[in-house]
């Protein structure tokens, strides 16, 4: 599989930039090199997208910004979660996880389903 | 994360900039890719390439950066500043609370400035602003001669010179007109129990389309409907469609009775449309009937013309080909004698077009321009007392300010709170004075009697809520600047440094504060000024000898259909007979039209053999009345009263006015000579000028026939009664009805009623800018208390050492009356000045007064000064009972 072509479903992404910084304040830098790390360099972050994506996330309020010094010694933008945005991540999270369990218990189907009245 | 050292948080010093943020974010991210790819072991410069091409477009996400950037930083901005004006806002309603004696006054004071401007602005809107409700009502002209002394009688064309005029005209869409001299209730609509009265107006056949409009219900006339010999139709008003017969729709095409003849009833107008709004302020019309041209050929002058001009043509050039057109016009084209066709004549007649608004409107625009300015004065006057009011509230709390100033907040904060706090007070004052003028538009939208045109169509509008948010947030300036600027102009420790709240500012408040209430008191002069001339020209007005006695004499319409002027003339001696014999009346007599509301014109008598061509003379008012009319009247009359013996067929006799004779018989006798009007008559009676358009109105030439030689006309019974006329209202009425059966139920008028009702526009704007004046007067009041009694608090050390020195009691009421009058002298000469300046203005609302009147300025100085001696009283009393034993201890 072409790693670099995967494809971010919708809302995906943001779901995987709230999740970075459970752990602490990030810059962008280090968020894309997380979601690259943690998926074993199978989901690339282009810079257009994520950048975009981390500004909009700080205008609807689920992320705060902070100017920071990195690891580097460089002025960096470190973003960090709201109450809010953790929230948002935890309600994200169910609703991913509900739905990849469907999408897998429909793909790992071995037989036709039943007739409706017998199920 | 590390957080930044200290002198990167400079960097954003000048406040945020979010476009050099987005930069400084990517750049950092390239950097640091750069950084990694060097560390894989790519060289540098490849390592930068491939940075940037894996970033891609960098210029088009910094744009996308500084788009979200902006939008986040304007909110943030204002979430701030939000936060910020809802803190002031409920400290404010705190403070204010707290306070709701001064809450209450200022509320009370902004109520009735910005209520009374509202109620203003709604009617010069709808009189002044407003287009009249037509379409395309700019087009709309009023054609009539310059206006005249004689009222509708000098401004009316006849029926054939309205033919010519439109045949020849081309500036144009079309001309139209109606009959000007329909009288009220001039029908009986038969068939509904008791004859109803009701009003009908002839209207040419086209005067619906030319103003433009179109019928509720039905159709307008059609052309066949305004030839002779036609049968009857009639276009109904909605609002008598609606009171008469209740709003039935099946009434169009059905046949009703109106004087005995059926008319069908052919459509009901929009109730958008009010013929007496506009054309005759004061009164209804109910029905409208085709003026048939070709039977009324004969009638004389009695169309007023209007028309709506072609798109594009001015009205410049519509009164150029008017004037060319007019000396052509026939007063009759189908004289009988060849080349008298009876010219318009030059000297009288002179065409002066003006746009119909013009014509609404114009006689009230000076009016009501000063009726606005005096509720501007009215506003200023609130909005400096409340200012001075708040300027004081500020000077007491000059500590809470000098500690709030220390504790860090700007000036420029303080003073948005001072203004938060006057902007609080405007808009409390202008829900309030939105209610009130709501009440007052609602009362003058009812007063019927008031002879102003549109006033039923008063209302609150968009128009007025905009004019209320308007002078809310001027009334919010205007209050709040002036101690803003104070407070935050001021060095703010002197408050906290000096004990007794700051002696310094407090003597240049105390100066500001003066200066506010010598321009109130101005402002106040300048009102009380205007009133007082109204006032007296009001006075001149009602002092003017009308020429009759309206006091006790009443006037009804009786309808009585006779043909035969003989067999007319014995019934109606029979009725006034009767009339006169009942218990309280003392005169009886007839009349066709009443002075002061409608008139008639014919042409001048000439005396006999003196070869005066009457063309050459005025156009002479024409009455007919019975004997006993100028004894009902009370008219002053030289000679001798008609008699029923003056029979049809009997010697022609006439009675002229003053003016008439003493034109045509300067230094003579005029009885007994012998006049050609309609036929040689003999002139059996003088009788003095009466004005028969208004009071103010010079009275113009009058000639007065007997209804016994001159055939059936339209009839107003009046009486002279000893009792209260209403009283008679009801023995009258059904002495009428034995005697006719067909009398309707008509409108009974005291006749003192209808002198009022012509001078009501008048009496209106006289009695409101008395009250504006008043207002006036009383807001300047509370301002001269407020400062002299400010200031006698503030010097309650002073006085005291002063009376413990021996200042006598009266020597310190004295000083603080001094004070007083100081303030109130400059107020009035200053105010004085102002209204000799603008004297002018409102001269031509003047009515035999001097706008430089001695007697207004007197009387509006001692007003002013009694006014002040005893607002400066109190605080003078107040200040002589000082202990200076008690002043000296404190502190």
């Amino acid at each position: 599989m072409d790693t670099a072509k995967l494809e971010f479903l919708r809302g995906t992404l943001d779901v995987l930039i709230l999740k970075a910084m459970v752990w602490g304040p990030l810059h962008g830098y280090a968020i894309s090199d997380f979601i690259r790390r943690q998926s074993d360099d199978a989901l690339l972050v282009e810079e257009g997208t994520l950048y975009p994506a981390l500004w909009r996330l700080e205008n609807k309020g689920l992320l705060d910004a902070e100017w920071g010094l990195s690891e580097n010694n460089r002025k960096a933008k470190f973003y960090r979660l709201t109450p809010e945005g953790r929230r948002h991540l935890r309600q994200e999270v169910k609703t991913w996880e509900a739905y990849a369990a469907a999408v897998a218990k429909v793909l790992g189907a071995t037989q036709p389903p039943l007739p409706e009245e017998l199920a | 994360m590390r957080p930044a050292p200290l002198w990167r948080r400079y960097d954003r010093l000048l406040g945020p900039d979010a476009a050099a943020d987005v930069k400084d974010e990517l750049h950092f991210h390239l950097e640091t890719k750069v950084d990694d790819l060097v560390a894989q072991g790519w060289c540098p410069e490849d390592a930068r390439k491939e940075a940037e091409r894996q970033f891609g477009n960098i210029l088009a996400i910094q744009r996308v950066g500084e788009r979200i950037g902006e939008h986040m930083d304007r909110r943030r901005r204002l979430t701030a500043y939000w936060a910020d004006a809802l803190r002031d806002l409920r400290f404010t309603l705190r403070t204010l609370r707290r306070d709701a004696g001064f809450t209450v006054i200022a509320i009370l004071i902004l109520t009735l400035a910005i209520g009374a401007n509202i109620a203003v602005f709604a009617v010069v809107n709808i009189l002044l602003l407003r287009p009249l409700p037509f379409p395309d009502a700019h087009q709309l002209v009023w054609i009539a001669p310059a206006p005249q002394k004689c009222g509708f009688a000098c401004s009316t064309y006849s029926a054939d010179a309205y033919n010519r005029f439109r045949a020849e005209s081309r500036s144009y869409q079309d001309v139209t007109g109606y009959f000007a001299f329909s009288t009220a209730d001039n029908l009986r609509l038969m068939g509904h129990g008791d004859p109803q009265p009701a009003t009908g107006i002839m209207v040419i056949g086209n005067f619906f389309e030319v103003l433009g409009v179109e019928p509720a219900l039905g159709r307008l006339f059609t052309s066949d409907e305004t030839r002779h010999g036609a049968r009857p139709v009639a276009v109904l008003s909605n609002a008598y469609w609606r009171r008469q017969f209740g709003s039935d729709p099946s009434i169009v095409g059905k046949a009703i009775d109106l004087n005995g003849q059926p008319t069908t009833v052919v459509g009901v107008l929009p109730a958008g449309f009010d013929f007496g709004a506009v054309f005759s302020p004061g009164a209804k019309a109910d029905l409208f009937q085709p003026l048939i041209l070709e039977d009324t050929r004969n009638w004389g002058s009695i169309v007023t013309m209007l028309g709506r001009l072609k798109p594009g043509v001015t009205l410049a050039q519509a009164q150029a080909e008017g004037t060319a057109i007019e000396p052509h016009l026939c007063f009759s084209d189908n004289s009988a004698v060849a080349g008298s066709c009876g010219f318009y004549h030059q000297d009288i007649y002179t065409m002066r077009l003006r746009t119909l608004k013009d014509y609404v409107d114009g006689r009230l625009r000076r009016s009501l321009i000063v009726l606005w300015s005096a509720v501007g004065v009215i506003l200023l006057i609130a909005c400096v007392n409340l200012s001075n009011l708040l300027l004081a509230r500020a000077a007491a709390r000059g500590k809470e300010f000098a500690v709030r100033g220390a504790l860090g907040a700007s000036r420029g904060r303080i003073a948005r709170q001072l203004l938060t706090e006057s902007l609080v007070l405007s808009c409390a004052g202008a829900v309030f004075g939105l209610a009130l003028a709501f009440l007052l538009l609602e009362w003058l939208a009812h007063q019927g009697s008031l002879a102003l045109p549109l006033l039923s169509s008063l209302r609150i509008d968009g128009a007025a809520l905009e004019w209320t948010a308007l002078t809310a947030a001027f009334a919010t300036l205007l209050c709040g600047l002036v101690p803003a600027l104070r407070m935050a102009g001021g060095p703010l420790s002197e408050a906290l440094k000096d004990p007794s709240a700051g002696a310094g500012q407090g003597r240049s408040h105390q100066r500001v504060r003066s200066l506010l209430v010598i321009s109130e008191v101005a402002l106040a002069c300048m009102l009380l000024v205007g009133a007082g001339l109204l006032l007296r020209s009001f006075l001149q007005v009602l002092d003017v000898d009308l020429g009759f006695q309206p006091d006790r004499a009443a006037a009804i319409q009786i309808d009585y259909q006779a043909h035969d002027p003989a067999q007319l003339a014995t019934i109606l001696q029979w009725i006034l007979a009767k009339v006169g014999a009942l218990p309280g009346v003392t005169a009886a007599g007839m009349v066709d039209y009443l002075p002061m509301e409608q008139n008639r014109e014919g042409t001048a008598p000439v005396p006999k053999g003196s070869g005066i061509n009457a063309n050459n003379l005025p156009g002479t008012l024409v009455y007919v009345v019975t004997p006993g009319y100028f004894h009902a009247m009370g008219m002053t009359l030289r000679g001798r009263d008609f008699t029923w013996d003056d029979r049809p067929k009997g010697p022609g006799v006439i009675i002229l006015n003053e003016t008439v004779t003493r034109f045509l018989f300067p230094g003579q006798d005029p009885l007994g000579k012998i006049v050609s009007a309609d036929v040689d008559r003999q002139i059996i009676g003088v009788v003095r000028d009466v004005h028969d358009s208004n009071a103010e109105n010079q009275p113009s030439w009058q000639m007065y026939f007997p209804q016994t030689q001159m055939g059936p006309a339209g009839m107003q019974l009046v009486f002279r009664t000893n009792l209260p006329p209403s009283a008679l209202a009801s023995s009258v009425l059904h002495a009428l009805r034995e005697l006719n059966s067909n009398q309707p139920a008509a409108a009974f008028r005291p006749i003192r009623s209808i002198v009022d009702h012509a001078s009501s526009p008048r009496r209106f704007f006289m009695m409101l800018v008395t009250a504006f004046a008043l207002l006036g007067l009383v807001l300047a009041t509370l301002g001269i208390y407020g400062v002299i009694s400010y200031s006698v608090t503030r010097q309650t050390q002073p006085i005291g050492i002063r009376m413990a020195l021996g200042a006598s009691t009266t020597h310190v009421q004295r000083a603080v009356l001094f004070d007083t009058l100081r303030l109130a002298v400059a107020g009035i000469v200053l105010g004085g000045a102002a209204s000799l300046a603008s004297a002018r203005f409102i001269a031509a609302m003047l009515f035999k007064t001097s706008p430089f009147d001695a007697r207004a300025y007197v009387g509006m100085a001692l007003a002013l000064l009694s006014i002040a001696l005893v607002s400066g009283y109190l605080p003078a009393r107040r200040a002589s009972r000082i202990d200076p034993i008690q002043a000296l201890r404190n502190n």
